[in-house]
């Protein structure tokens, strides 16, 4: 209950901030535009990663309730293994972007895109710290069926920042990867 | 982990100030709120008094316009975020588990850790004061007006990071009690057998957890412009300065209605009280709240009239902003039908109450003047508005906060305010209050903007600034007044649990309530369940005149006192202290705020009996 009200919450926060790049979208008055940094394909990978994450969580959610304890810790670290995957995509991208002139002063796409993707990494590893957190409870054998609703809201976290990641995906990269320059004349 | 735990030994003493600053029970939290937004309404009514103080005559240079402009900041920042919505949450929190029909909240130590959170955040703003850089921009902090080329110091830093910190205290509390009411009630307590305080309660509670979030990313923006070299409000890089105006108001209007809803509840519990009636129109009430919470969110423009958003925009905010009023005119109707032909007692918490509905209908029409786009035009930023914000925020919440504070003092204390103290401390405010808030609609309406520090005596405004300025000094008598008359309390004798004869569960227990609250969890037949028992056992010739008995303690199994939720919270202050000072106390507090979260997982809510 707590865990969904929160999502709730960070709907609203999520949402405000792709709200800001969607507004500020077209409007950067210098480049680097979008279509001269994104890279659709290198993005696609680590998305395929995040959402093979989620498969893993549900397994991990599976064998808490068969009460597998090897399977527990298992899926545990696979999941937080394949996040981390996804965060070092992440930090790769952000790198090569720095690289190639886009920061967070240089303009509003910049600003925008490193905000609302930083905010979601930071997600992304909170659910990883997280994660191996539980996995060292499964290890210690204190997560099993009785203690279910905790792997089950730990799921309900991750699947969330996933889909999170969907919208963020279609809209920055599949959607507004191509722009090239100002949309619009500045002040029209 | 084992070890971790170990450092921090669980606490055993509920005496002292490590039992006030570990406690989890809701009734504590409750004071603590309570006597935290005292504290601050005196610091934010001081600071008004200094700016009234200012206005007194024209031409005045008691002190100069920059001065001012932290004065009138603080002001606003401090009465809303630290004196009216605490004492809503000490409200949320002492009565809404009794009132329920419950021992504690869902998550007491999260309840915790939203005080202390709230509490660091509400210090981190004042340490602007000390070292000498005051947030300057005005409640609504517009940008560009905030950006670095503007405001050189680190005033409005102060002011986002204390936002930001007290934001995140809001969420976690409004979250507490969404999880409390919907899961926590007394078996049959339906959803429409909670008495009306529960329901806006609730309302408001939603509203915080869907509102704070947006303000959350215009400060994280506005903090990045500032620090991180960003230019999301700075036009001349492409940014929109509006943008700051759509977030603020998107938060900042579901925001007004998290401060009048609690005091709407308020009144609703103490109108059938003092009337002698069931509460008219019930559900009317209830659907009318739950309107009001979603219309809410469609009004927002309004605050934006003159920005020049197109007729188009200002036409559909006029017209949701006058369909709005309809909902609060209900609950207007629904409490005068109350009133009607009952055996009205005027008690002091009465009176305030009725002072509510009559302050509230001012500020509610002065409301509907400026939801008029034309009209707005006039009307916008002169003390007009300051007028009508004062009638609604004062008139109405703060009346409100006042009515229930007398109310429900006996069942915190089991000790009575006094009623004659209380009456003349109702006078002076009600006759304080008009005198200084009044004339400021003529003030207004006569073409005197807000926030000038200062006045040529050519206009004609001095006479009425200095009504405004008396009226000052009489509220402040009200309030030394209410000081006097809670500081007296400690030598009045007892009452009995129920000296109001009033209708909801909170009065079947003793007062003050033991800490489990409820021996027995009651269960429940209907609204106003105390109401029915009493009736029963007066039919049956055996009226009800104890409270439940008081059982051993220690065969109720309670959560126990906790260490972590004020260490994880220091942490939380560390992380917001050092983007003021040292990035390296940001990860110090992220690193204390980690192990809070870690001692607190391998915590048990309870500790075994045998430490009780």
């Amino acid at each position: 209950m707590l865990m969904w009200v929160f999502l709730g919450s960070d709907c609203l926060f999520f949402g405000a901030l792709i709200a800001t790049y969607m507004v500020y979208r077209g409007q950067s008055l210098v480049g680097p535009y979008p279509i001269d940094i994104i890279s659709v394909p290198v993005t696609t990978i680590s998305t395929f990663v995040l959402l093979m994450s989620s498969f893993a969580m549900v397994q991990a959610l599976a064998a808490t309730n068969a009460d597998n304890k090897r399977g527990i810790v298992g899926w545990l670290l696979a999941t937080a293994f394949l996040g981390a995957i996804f965060i070092g995509f992440q930090v790769f991208e952000f790198n090569s972007f720095k690289n190639e002139g886009l920061t967070l002063g240089g303009n509003l796409f910049g600003a925008s895109f490193f905000t609302l993707t930083g905010f979601h990494g930071a997600h992304v590893t909170l659910g990883i710290i997280w994660l191996l957190a539980m996995a060292i409870m499964a290890a210690k054998g204190r997560v099993g069926p009785k203690t279910a609703l905790d792997v089950e809201l730990l799921g309900l976290y991750w699947h969330f920042v996933d889909i999170v990641w969907i919208v963020i995906f279609t809209l920055l990269y599949l959607i507004g990867g191509f722009d090239a320059g100002p949309l619009v004349p500045p002040g029209g | 982990m084992a070890a971790i735990t170990g450092v921090l030994a669980r606490p055993t003493s509920y005496a002292g100030i490590w039992g006030w600053m570990t406690t989890v029970d809701h009734k504590r939290i409750a004071v603590l709120y309570g006597v935290t937004a005292v504290i601050f309404l005196l610091i934010g009514g001081v600071e008004a008094g200094f700016l009234r103080m200012q206005l007194a005559s024209a031409d005045n240079d008691f002190m100069g316009p920059a001065r001012f402009n932290q004065l009138f900041t603080m002001h606003a920042t401090t009465m809303i975020f630290m004196v009216i919505m605490p004492l809503s949450v000490s409200f949320f929190n002492f009565v809404v588990p009794l009132a329920i029909g419950a021992r504690d909240v869902a998550f007491p130590r999260l309840n915790a850790l939203s005080y202390w959170i709230f509490l660091f955040g509400a210090l981190i703003m004042h340490m602007s004061f000390l070292v000498g850089q005051v947030p300057d921009a005005g409640w609504f902090s517009y940008a560009n007006l905030t950006e670095k080329p503007f405001s050189i110091d680190r005033g409005l830093d102060y002011w986002a990071i204390g936002l930001l910190v007290m934001g995140a205290a809001s969420v976690a509390g409004a979250l507490n009690f969404v999880v409390t009411i919907i899961n926590m009630r007394a078996p049959g307590m339906s959803m429409m057998r909670m008495p009306v305080f529960v329901w806006m309660t609730l309302i408001t509670s939603i509203l915080l957890v869907l509102a704070f979030p947006v303000i959350t990313v215009g400060l994280i923006e506005l903090t990045m412009d500032r620090n991180f070299g960003t230019h999301f409000f700075i036009p001349a890089e492409g940014g929109d300065p509006i943008l700051w105006q759509h977030l603020f108001w998107v938060f900042g209007h579901p925001e007004v209605y998290i401060l009048i809803l609690p005091a709407m509840g308020i009144v609703s519990e103490i109108f059938p009280v003092f009337s002698g009636k069931p509460l008219f129109g019930y559900p009317f009430i209830v659907f009318s709240g739950i309107v009001i919470g979603i219309m809410g969110w469609a009004v927002w423009s309004h605050h934006m009239f003159t920005v020049g958003l197109g007729p188009v925009a200002n036409s559909v905010f006029t017209i949701t902003t006058m369909l709005i009023a309809v909902p609060t005119g209900v609950k207007i109707f629904n409490w005068i039908g109350t009133l009607w032909r009952g055996a009205i007692e005027f008690t002091t918490a009465m009176m305030f109450a009725l002072g509510f509905i009559a302050l509230f209908i001012i500020g509610g029409l002065s409301g509907i003047s400026h939801a008029i786009s034309p009209s707005d035009f006039q009307q916008q930023d002169t003390y007009y508005i300051v007028a009508h914000i004062h009638y609604v925020l004062f008139g109405g919440s703060i009346f409100g906060a006042f009515a229930g504070l007398y109310y429900w003092y006996p069942k915190l204390t089991g000790k009575m305010l006094d009623e004659t103290l209380g009456k003349l401390n109702f006078w002076l405010m009600f006759i304080g209050m008009n005198l200084t808030f009044f004339p400021m609609h003529f003030l207004g309406l006569n073409g005197m903007p807000r926030r000038i520090y200062t006045y040529t005596a050519e206009f004609g405004w001095e006479n009425l600034n200095r009504l405004a300025s008396l009226g000052y000094i009489v509220l402040f008598f009200a309030f030394l007044v209410f000081i006097y008359n809670l500081w007296q309390t400690r030598n009045s004798r007892r009452v009995s649990h129920d000296p109001w004869d009033a209708l909801g569960l909170e009065w079947s227990i003793a007062s003050p309530p033991p800490a489990y609250n409820f021996a027995e969890i009651p269960q429940v037949e209907g609204l106003d369940q105390y109401w029915i028992m009493k009736e029963r056992a007066r039919a049956a010739g055996t009226p009800l005149t104890e409270p439940e008995a008081l059982v051993d303690p220690s065969s109720i199994h309670m959560p126990s006192p906790s260490y972590w939720p004020i260490f994880t919270a220091v942490g939380v202050a560390l992380i917001g202290g050092g983007l003021l000072s040292h990035y390296a106390i940001s990860f110090l507090g992220g690193a204390i705020a980690m192990i809070g979260v870690i001692g607190w997982g391998n915590e048990p809510a309870a500790a075994p009996s045998e430490h009780h």
